[in-house]
């Protein structure tokens, strides 16, 4: 699909210094929506949980939804910011059909988090501190699908189709300062800040913070400049990349992109870009300058927005642990290693794992199937493990099989191909599959005599004292039962068979 | 008492009948209904309203029958008629706010004044003319042809609400809903010796009310007498959890306040800004006269200064059109009304939106979207949306300051009577200087009233009288309104409207006369 012409990455490190900045927009879940009493559903009928108000129809008011306040605030104090004692919506105007109101109510010049920032630990232990500019409130747009063109936009769609579900749905949009310094660690951290992102507002419960799902949305800025100058070069902003892997690749492509334009000779032209999970690689969206014309001006139908200290610390109060005290406590819980745990967070799936132990799993099971299992079949799907497909129900019902000797490991791993194909639970796999290991005591024997007949030498050994010598046995009766057997109950049938002491 | 006496009576007098079962609420729904269809229709009809609510507002009537008959308490207005701006949204009623874009669009909603006006059981005649988003001030503006006064049928009924305050003067309702966002209740109140309150910003929930500006915009009643005005105001007014701007003050004390008989010891102030230069003789000649009869009755006449006054007008213009350019974006054609595809060319989204507009909004509305989309653009916004703002703060100081020293302050309402048809509507700055005495309460905040003040000499047409007071002292406003009320009428022996012309005749004899031609 892209044509475009890159450098290496690491040609393009040596040439240039990049530049990062981010708009994180989380999606909060409150019952509501920002304005309106319509219900902020994922995944119901279009245009089902919707109201005149987030319709936009004639005569219709906006009411701040005061639970989007409170998560707002919780929000920016966990970024280290501060908290406006007194801000204000504002329109922001543009004629777009995902806009019942064709303006947008937001957060303009007086945003109600601002001057905060995070420090972001990358895999090997280095910190950076990201200064976060502002996190505001708005609304969401409805979504728009279009239909037919070549384009998936709605310039040559034959027609689009748009769901006002997601239309009033409370956002904030949490915007860093120019993150400087980064150099060559540049994708790196522009993973880790968004997992950062993702980790606080889960952790503080105010949204879903499913990316897949679009409750966190990554909008990436990149520019180049030469080594040693100061003014920031000319940047795209890539939207809405929407997976953590995707927001490492797209900035790691428009640095290698923008390497090659600057290379060339040609300047940077300032737009959004598109990114393509497919190609990995963006494409030019709309231009963009500075001066884009939206038309602010404060929302007359909206009083302000009085916080008073006292709110402000109750809130506050109620803050949960920070995670990097969480990870220490976790890791303690846990009793991984440090290496064992670093790989964890790096692979992002210290949440599953705690909740697949909430569910009740052993922490060492917990661990094994998500960094095993899971994860390799992630790569190779080339998606997040979160978002496979497994949970961690399914985790722990499987290590229930194991332990209860229905399945062993092998088995298991059938197992999660028959979830993933969407065959059911755990156990109703194993049923239609017909996976359960032979446990027939009586199976088993025939298949033992047998085997302890075919080999009677092995057979003499073992009679003879040299127990080790079973493991031959066990082979043959686990490839006549095509694996179905456990292992362990074979080995004491044969012991107990040849009259020899385990 | 004939249907036609019964229907000259106050609000409050027909309720007070239907209380005593002297007549049912369906014989005084009918009446109106029959008045109606009497004076309203036709080439030279007033044309008050655009849709009317018979059956419902028949049922409705026949329920409060039924109800009082089985003796049930009800509210005091029940089975009381009352007439819509069609700017207000209504289940069950076309509401078009006077624009071809919203030509046949049902409301899914009911605005909370509507809800208000159903739970006290008011029967809903139907939705009066408006100038198109209430945007004029002579409900010419309307796309679907003007409404005419009463008093004189070649003249303006005022606007935009001309449709409410020419249906309560032609007797055609009681009473009227109206909005006011720079002298759309007051205006017509005056060119039809018509009473109209524009209450406190936020003493009425503006939820429903199809926005134009809305730090100005609010709904107020709209009837014959101060005491009336009273009576709705109490009905409609109220802290509304659908609206953020709303007041948490109860809508209580006005009926009260409007009965209490006297202003001795009230200090009025007169504006020394809003009258005399730029006033029209008669209109200046009858205010002087309702001041003196201020004096009379025992009430301190202060003349007072507000010098940004002169500002107001130039702010207004600049803050209600950048609000109303903004409100009006959702007129699109993509989710409801009146949709227009381009008569050549591709269909884009961005032309099928901007054919819609064209063909589906009026002059009017155009040049005020396109006034105000000018006023809020990058690097001119200071320049003018934030200057106005700062004018604004002027004005409001100008009323602290005045408020200072007077209870209430007094002012011609509009500088002229009503003017003829076609006059200005080519002339839009002298059309916006109608509203030059009104619109200083909007900017404020504060709430006004305007009541008749007699006839001027040189026209015989109506001239009226506001009164304003600070924000949250409605009741002041009633007070003083229906002493200055019952003052007037002792000397004119009658209410303002026994003079008004026979309409039945005059809407008949044009017509045939217009037929002949």
């Amino acid at each position: 699909m892209s044509t475009e012409t890159i450098l290496s990455f690491e040609e393009a490190m040596e040439k240039y210094d990049p530049v990062l900045g981010f708009e994180v927009h989380v999606e909060l879940n409150t019952k509501t929506k920002m304005f309106s009493s319509a219900p902020n559903v994922f995944g119901d009928t279009p245009n089902s949980n919707v109201n005149e108000v987030c319709l936009g129809l004639p005569g219709v008011l906006p009411v701040v939804n005061k639970k989007a306040v409170e998560s707002s605030i919780l929000i920016g104090l966990a970024l280290n910011c501060k908290i406006a004692e007194h801000c204000t919506f504002a329109r922001k105007q543009y004629f777009y059909p995902d806009t019942p109101k064709n303006f947008q109510t937001s957060q303009y010049e007086d945003p109600i988090c601002y001057d905060g920032w995070l420090d972001i630990e990358l895999e090997d232990g280095t910190v950076f501190h990201v200064e976060i500019e502002r996190a505001h409130m708005e609304e969401d747009a409805g979504k728009l699908t279009h239909m037919g063109g070549a384009t998936g936009r709605i310039q040559g769609a034959d027609f689009s189709l748009v769901d006002y579900n997601r239309s009033g749905v409370p956002l904030v949009e949490i915007v860093t300062k120019p993150i400087e310094g980064a150099g060559s660690r540049a994708p790196e951290l522009a993973k880790a800040y968004v997992a950062a992102v993702r980790e606080i507002v889960k952790n503080l419960g105010v949204s879903d913070a499913k990316m897949e799902r679009g409750n966190v949305r990554c909008d990436a800025n990149v520019s180049l400049r030469p080594y040693g100058q100061e003014k920031f070069g000319t940047r795209t902003e890539t939207k809405n990349v929407n997976s953590l892997r995707a927001v490492e690749n797209a900035v790691k492509f428009e640095i290698q992109r923008h390497a090659a334009v600057l290379d060339s000779g040609v300047k940077i032209i300032q737009e959004t870009r598109h990114w393509h999970e497919d190609t990995k690689s963006t494409t030019s969206g709309r231009p963009k300058s500075d001066a884009d014309d939206y038309r602010y001006f404060p929302e007359p139908d909206l009083v302000p927005i009085v916080t008073t200290a006292e709110w402000v610390e109750e809130l506050r109060a109620t803050l949960p642990e920070p995670p990097a005290e969480r990870r220490k406590r976790l890791q303690a819980d846990w009793g991984y290693s440090d290496l064992e745990f670093r790989d964890v967070v790096n692979a992002g799936l210290m949440g599953e794992i705690e909740e697949t132990i909430a569910a009740g799993a052993s922490a060492a099971a917990a661990r094994k199937w998500w960094m095993g299992e899971i994860a390799r079949r992630a790569k190779l799907a080339d998606v997040d493990p979160a978002a496979l497909g497994v949970t961690p129900a399914v985790v722990v019902e499987i290590e229930k099989l194991i332990a209860a000797g229905s399945i062993n490991d092998k088995l298991a791993r059938k197992v999660l191909d028959g979830v993933l194909e969407g065959e059911g639970t755990p156990a109703e796999v194993v049923q239609k599959r017909g996976l359960a290991v032979v446990s027939d005591d009586g199976a088993l024997q025939k298949a033992i005599d047998e085997a302890l007949a075919a080999q009677p030498d092995v057979a003499d050994k073992i009679r003879g004292g040299k127990v080790q010598a079973v493991g031959a046995i066990v082979g043959g009766v686990m490839k006549v039962t095509r694996g179905q057997a456990d292992a362990g109950r074979v080995r004491e049938l044969i012991l107990k068979t040849l009259g020899v002491e385990g | 008492m004939t249907a036609n006496e019964l229907i000259r009576s106050s609000a409050s007098a027909m309720a007070a009948k239907l209380a005593a079962k002297e007549v049912s609420a369906v014989e005084l729904t009918q009446a109106h209904l029959d008045r109606i269809a009497e004076v309203d229709g036709g080439a030279r009809g007033v044309h008050a309203f655009l849709h009317v609510n018979t059956d419902e507002a028949l049922a409705v009537a026949a329920d409060v029958d039924a109800r009082r008959a089985a003796g049930e308490e009800l509210h005091e207005l029940a089975g009381v008629p009352i007439a819509v701006k069609d700017l207000i949204v209504t289940k069950g009623q076309p509401t078009t706010a006077a624009s071809k874009i919203l030509e046949g669009w049902m409301s899914p909603y009911d605005a909370t004044v509507v809800k208000k006006l159903r739970a006290a059981r008011m029967p809903l005649l139907g939705k009066t003319n408006l100038d198109e988003f209430a945007m004029g001030s002579s409900t010419e503006h309307s796309a679907y042809g003007p409404t005419r006064n009463p008093w004189d049928l070649d003249r303006i009924p005022g606007g935009s609400g001309g449709g409410s305050a020419a249906a309560v003067a032609a007797f055609e309702a009681p009473l009227a809903l109206g909005t006011d966002t720079g002298g759309s209740i007051r205006q017509p109140g005056a060119v039809t010796g018509t009473v109209g309150v524009k209450p406190t910003y936020g003493a009425v929930s503006r939820y429903g009310a199809i926005a134009m500006a809305s730090s100005l915009d609010q709904i107020g009643p709209v009837s014959r007498t101060v005491l009336d005005s009273a009576l709705l105001q109490e009905v409609i007014g109220g802290y509304d959890p659908l609206d953020s701007t709303s007041l948490t003050d109860p809508s209580t004390g006005l009926v009260a306040a409007a009965r209490v008989g006297n202003v001795k010891g009230m200090k009025v102030g007169v504006i020394k800004e809003l009258h005399g230069e730029g006033f029209q003789t008669g209109v200046e000649k009858r205010f002087n006269e309702s001041v003196e009869l201020l004096r009379s009755a025992g009430a301190e006449i202060v003349e007072v200064s507000c010098p940004n006054f002169r500002y107001a007008l130039g702010a207004y213009y600049l803050i209600m059109p950048s609000e109303a350019s903004s409100n009006l974006a959702k007129y699109d054609g993509v989710r409801f009304g009146m949709r227009t595809l381009p008569a050549e060319g591709p269909l884009t989204i961005e032309r099928v939106m901007s054919a819609t507009r064209a063909a589906g909004f009026g002059d009017e509305v155009k040049r005020r979207i396109i006034l105000g989309t000018y006023a809020l653009s990058a690097g001119y916004y200071d320049a003018y949306y934030g200057s106005a703002q700062k004018v604004r703060t002027l004005i409001q100081n100008d009323f602290a300051a005045a408020f200072a020293q007077v209870d209430v302050l007094i002012s011609p309402t509009s500088p002229v009577t009503a003017f003829k048809l076609g006059e200005k509507i080519h002339d839009p700055l002298s059309m916006y200087l109608n509203d030059i005495a009104t619109i200083p309460a909007n900017l404020a905040g504060v709430p006004g009233l305007t009541l008749p003040g007699g006839l001027a000499d040189e026209d015989g047409l109506p001239v009226g009288i506001q009164l304003l007071a600070p924000a949250r002292e409605d009741a002041r406003l009633y007070r003083v309104g229906a002493v200055l009320e019952s003052l007037l009428e002792a000397q004119w022996g009658g209410p303002i409207l026994d003079k008004a012309p026979a309409l039945a005749e005059l809407v008949k004899t044009a017509a045939a006369a217009k037929e002949a031609n």
